[in-house]
């Protein structure tokens, strides 16, 4: 549903998009095996997009064509794909050994409840057995040699290659939502949103994009292919916001839950184009959207390579701040969610090629 | 060619912030150019030659980006935490002077270490803008900064923060002011963003699509005290080097010929370098595409990436005359 504030048609975050990102929360697609929220992506999108591919990678690129001779080429990245694990070899009994995919922290590992496969056959990641009574052995640090995932002897539902995800099941908890694969279902669900409420002026090319957790491999070709003027990319970023308890000040927040969509200015794959970041500053100002700068340094997102395709693509990053992301479970509060979505939404209302005006 | 120097240096412009150092550049080969342009990552490109028979496309790379900093937090006392533009190293900085795009100035510094005997870490240095709390701080996150010391003119040698890679940017002024007539169609790009990863050079070549890629850049030299480690051949004041490979980049064997018949052909004495760490733009060149043939002309610099890095004007000088000549003829690879 949306609601008329002016000429502006936001989109309001009501129980429709809420039980969206329940679902695509709730769906397991690790890097290379996006096709459960690929699925859910296409049969939103259809509807609505004048043009809708799924390339050689699996990028899903939608277009909604935009009104007079040549409108500005606007593509939106968000990816589809989370940090996750894959089978590699079947120890016998249930018992697998496996490996990381993107970004995952090993001491996160022991004891979590996973699903595997498309399937979602529920298992443990198992810890070796530490030899009883030498504690030196609990203080090293967790090796994937000395994990396993067990599922039990449920014969031939689990195959080597199989992706498997943190078990966790999405929930709304008063102003905050926590699930797995926040980062970045959040920004797939905000791209849906925007793809449904284009603006006519411009042509929107939204980029559902595939391995960003391996170093944006979708995004590169998807770049590549739409060859836009410029790009705003949909991620999330973590929240270091619990207090230091050892300084007087945390100075390595990285972002705040509460202070509204981070927008980045430089990250260790892109130092953002200045006329862009200015602009989505401009327009949270004047319609009094709140924002934050994300702390520069660190991190990256699918940016790092759109920015570098062709001839080059003036380029911004926007995230929802989260806690505890490449984790079982992330939190994001409500209302980052919507003022990101209000943010990005009122900004690509009033965008007009002179966005690009003068050099960056 | 010295004040050249001096003015290019002195002017700030740390990686994805070029503006300043761009039309600083652009007054000086404005005159000269056939035609300018900026592109999406704020390369400045100037064509220089029409090309035709007997001509090729070749892109000159020198780049106007420097190392800097970029402010993380303001703090509630007024103290400056930052993140780095490029490969800056904590010892560098410490009592260091920077100054911020907008005018402000400030000290870096370290908290105390539990032992002062080691090198700090960049979590621990800070910059102090001499404030007495975070009220209307002239700073905020996001603001960006380049080291602070004014170029030293010592004769033969000269000294200055961001001698890499504006001493390469002079010797492309030089270059395209001196040159009379080419066959070539040449496009000398002022590039940005190498320091963080050769982006300006990685589009600046995909829209160009050259037939050949030379850039300009400083390389180590291997004449400073007790060098046992790391040995490297290459001196300041024996001319410019030639680069057979660095950590990035095989330079084309036809295009490190090409550049040795120049110096001979002229007599100008030069230097075989092979560089251990670090890399060009003339990387981003070479995997243009389908491929592009490409090599570095070094100036060889001592203290890299410190604010103090010294080459010698006579290897600068002679960098100009072999570029001067290698562009003006017919290129036979």
């Amino acid at each position: 549903m949306a609601i008329l504030i002016e000429e502006i048609h936001l989109p309001q975050i009501g129980d429709e998009q809420l039980k969206l990102l329940e679902r695509l929360s709730n769906a397991c697609a690790v890097s290379g095996d996006e096709g459960e929220v690929r699925k859910i992506v296409l049969e939103e999108v259809r509807p609505h997009a004048d043009e809708v591919k799924v390339d050689a990678l699996g990028n899903v690129m939608a277009t909604k064509h935009g009104s007079g001779e040549r409108p500005l080429r606007v593509m939106l990245a968000a990816h589809m794909d989370e940090v996750g694990l894959m089978v590699t070899y079947d120890v016998g009994d249930g018992i697998y050994r496996f490996d990381t995919v993107g970004g995952v922290s090993t001491s996160d590992l022991p004891a979590k409840a996973i699903w595997v496969g498309k399937d979602h056959i529920p298992g443990v990641i198992g810890l070796k057995p530490l030899h009883l009574g030498n504690s030196d052995e609990h203080k090293k640090p967790v090796d994937l040699d000395d994990l396993r995932i067990d599922v039990g002897p449920v014969s031939g539902k689990v195959k080597v290659g199989d992706r498997a995800t943190f078990a966790t099941v999405f929930i709304r908890q008063g102003p905050s939502l926590r699930g797995k694969a926040l980062d970045n279902r959040l920004g797939v669900a905000t791209l849906i949103e925007l793809v449904k409420h284009a603006p006519p002026q411009i042509e929107l090319q939204a980029a559902f994009t595939v391995q960003e957790e391996i170093a944006s491999r979708g995004a590169r070709v998807a770049a590549f292919s739409f060859n836009p003027d410029m790009a705003i990319i949909l991620d999330s970023t973590p929240a270091y916001d619990l207090p230091v308890w050892d300084v007087d000040e945390n100075v390595r927040y990285n972002s705040r839950l509460g202070a509204g969509p981070a927008i980045y200015v430089a990250d260790s794959g892109t130092l953002y184009d200045p006329r862009l970041v200015r602009y989505l500053i401009e327009t949270a100002e004047a319609h009094g959207i709140p924002y934050q700068i994300r702390q520069p340094g660190g991190g990256g997102t699918d940016a790092g390579v759109i920015h570098k395709q062709r001839i080059g693509v003036p380029s911004v990053s926007v995230s929802v701040p989260g806690r505890y992301h490449h984790s079982p479970a992330a939190i994001v509060r409500l209302s980052d969610w919507q003022h990101t979505m209000d943010l990005v939404a009122t900004a690509l209302f009033y965008l007009t090629p002179k966005i690009l005006d003068g050099e960056r | 060619m010295k004040s050249l120097i001096q003015k290019l240096v002195e002017t700030p412009g740390p990686s994805g912030y070029e503006a300043q150092i761009r039309s600083v550049v652009r007054a000086e080969i404005e005159p000269y150019a056939d035609e300018l342009q900026v592109d999406a990552l704020g390369n400045l490109i100037a064509r220089k030659g029409k090309g035709g028979a007997g001509g090729i496309k070749i892109m000159l790379a020198a780049h106007i980006d420097e190392i800097g900093v970029m402010v993380t937090q303001v703090d509630e006392k007024g103290f400056v935490r930052f993140t780095t533009l490029g490969g800056v190293r904590p010892y560098t900085c410490v009592s260091g002077r920077v100054r911020f795009l907008n005018g402000t100035s400030g000290v870096i510094f370290m908290e105390p270490l539990d032992d002062m005997t080691k090198v700090p870490t960049f979590e621990q240095l800070y910059i102090d803008l001499g404030l007495s709390g975070n009220q209307d701080a002239p700073v905020k996150v996001g603001d960006v900064a380049v080291f602070e010391r004014p170029f030293l003119d010592l004769g033969e040698r000269l000294v200055a923060k961001s001698m890499d890679d504006r001493i390469g940017a002079a010797v492309l002024v030089e270059t395209l002011r001196l040159i009379k007539d080419t066959p070539h169609q040449l496009f000398f790009v002022f590039s940005t963003q190498e320091e963080v990863g050769l982006r300006g050079a990685t589009t600046a070549a995909f829209g160009i699509d050259p037939d050949l890629g030379l850039s300009v850049d400083v390389t180590g030299s291997g004449d400073t005290p007790r060098r046992t480690k790391v040995r490297m051949e290459v001196s300041l004041g024996k001319g410019p080097a030639i680069k057979v490979r660095d950590g990035g980049m095989l330079a084309d064997r036809r295009v490190v010929d090409w550049m040795i018949r120049g110096a001979e052909k002229l007599g100008l004495p030069y230097q075989m370098e092979i560089l251990e760490g670090g890399t060009t733009d003339a990387r981003a060149m070479q995997l243009t595409r389908a491929g592009v043939p490409a090599g570095c002309l070094s100036i060889p610099t001592r203290y890299i990436h410190s604010p103090s890095e010294m080459v010698d004007f006579n290897d600068v000088q002679q960098a100009v005359q072999l570029l001067v000549e290698l562009v003006s003829h017919p290129v036979k690879l």
